[in-house]
């Protein structure tokens, strides 16, 4: 690593201001940060530790809706019994990141700020509809994901929480990649208020939704609805793990074992 | 530099510490608890595994600063040096469920975190529960007995309200 000033903040508005200057960086939970600072691919002048801020821990229940803290860890989620009644696709998609040790100190905050195209958050809050809540304005997950390891957030600007709204169904399944436990495609699918709607991560350069599937499942939600579509491989990934056209297959693959889950939950 | 107050293995501790010190290297470097092992130092591994405030985490993927206001418990706080082991090290022991013994502290230590929260897991939960422990001399049956009968000691002990 190369040599950084740490400074760990009280609270939300002195983290923002402590991030405003120089080439500053939020630290989370770490567990992507500190990683790629070890292997000098990323380097900042300071990191600024949000640990010590109470105000961004914790879920609270509203009526149709759960607002995750951007500090909650992934365990937290996984383990909360408000989560895993209203949102269970949401504690199951948690207790699926990473290992047990990663999900103790990984946090929701970190993974949606730092939208790596193989996360599985970002799956959820865009097929969940979430509002992302920063220290300035509120976005929704669509507008907030701006590609390959991309956000609308801007300099100084930290995410405060992710607000979800609760689905009538849902469920994720992802296709792991082993190694690295991240979904080589992952797909988030979900029954809301305003249709269903198919978000996949691991797929290309950032979370997408997919909208073929989406018109066929607003006919009928069912996993029989999904068979034999075929989704176009043009803009999806190759890499050693697996080619194009095979994440294309795993794609409708996955939503209709997806549907299945969230019709027997 | 920072300073940084916690407690490890039940002492109260005060470092001055360079930003980039991890938590791994101020066990082992700075406090000489040398039984968490540095494996792989990119948390595949899970040797540097210890308990930051009851829950396992890798050592080697935190800062120590992270760790300010923290309890942390390793290896060497499970027993004393003359006592009696720790129910978990007991059953590895006699399960044979080490051979090199590299990655022994960070499987025990996951292995308490998951029966804190599992008491009695089954075979397919004690298989993901150490999916971030690595062995590379691949003894995984007789570690998974291990966690069984470390599940057996412990039940009893539980219901005991110990």
């Amino acid at each position: 690593m190369y040599a950084f000033e740490y400074l760990r903040a009280g609270s939300l508005d002195e983290a923002c201001a402590r991030l405003g200057e120089g080439s500053a960086r939020a630290l989370a939970g770490g567990q992507t940060l500190l990683g790629a600072m070890k292997l000098r691919m990323s380097q900042s002048d300071r990191l600024v530790d949000l640990g010590g801020i109470a105000e961004l821990r914790g879920i609270e229940d509203r009526t149709s809706s759960l607002v995750i803290g951007a500090m909650t860890r992934h365990a937290e989620v996984a383990a909360s019994s408000r989560v895993r009644e209203r949102i269970p696709a949401l504690a199951a998609l948690a207790a699926g990141i990473g290992d047990v040790q990663v999900r103790n100190m990984g946090t929701i905050g970190g993974s949606v700020a730092n939208n790596d195209p193989a996360a599985c958050y970002p799956s959820a809050l865009l097929a969940l509809d979430a509002t992302v809540h920063t220290s300035r304005r509120s976005l929704q997950a669509e507008a907030f994901f701006t590609g390959f390891y991309g956000t609308a957030l801007k300099e100084g600007e930290l995410i405060r929480s992710v607000e979800f709204p609760v689905p009538r169904r849902a469920a994720y399944v992802k296709f792991r990649q082993p190694a690295s436990r991240f979904a080589l495609v992952g797909v988030f699918v979900a029954q809301t208020a305003g249709g269903a709607r198919v978000a996949v991560t691991g797929g290309g350069a950032g979370v997408f939704r997919a909208t073929a599937l989406e018109s066929s499942l607003d006919q009928a939600f069912t996993a029989d609805s999904l068979r034999g579509l075929r989704f176009p491989p043009d803009d999806l990934a190759s890499d050693l793990h697996a080619s194009a056209e095979y994440r294309a297959h795993l794609i409708p693959v996955l939503a209709s074992r997806a549907v299945e889950q969230a019709l027997a939950d | 530099m920072p300073s940084i107050s916690l407690s490890i293995n039940g002492q109260a501790v005060t470092a001055e510490v360079d930003a980039r010190t991890l938590l791994v290297q101020l066990l082992r470097e700075h406090i000489g608890l040398t039984g968490t092992h540095q494996g792989c130092d990119t948390a595949q591994c899970g040797a540097c595994t210890v308990h930051l405030d009851g829950r396992a985490i890798k050592s080697c993927s935190i800062l120590a600063a992270q760790a300010q206001g923290c309890s942390v418990l390793t290896i060497e706080g499970l027993s004393d040096a003359d006592g009696p082991l720790h129910p978990v090290q007991q059953a590895f022991s006699e399960q044979h469920g080490l051979q090199c013994g590299f990655c022994t502290p960070g499987m025990i230590m996951t292995t308490i975190d998951l029966l804190s929260r599992i008491p009695s897991p089954d075979e397919g939960e004690i298989r993901e529960a150490l999916e971030g422990n690595l062995c590379r001399c691949t003894g995984y049956q007789n570690i998974i007995k291990a966690v069984q009968q470390a599940a057996g000691m412990l039940e009893p002990a539980a219901g005991r309200g110990a």
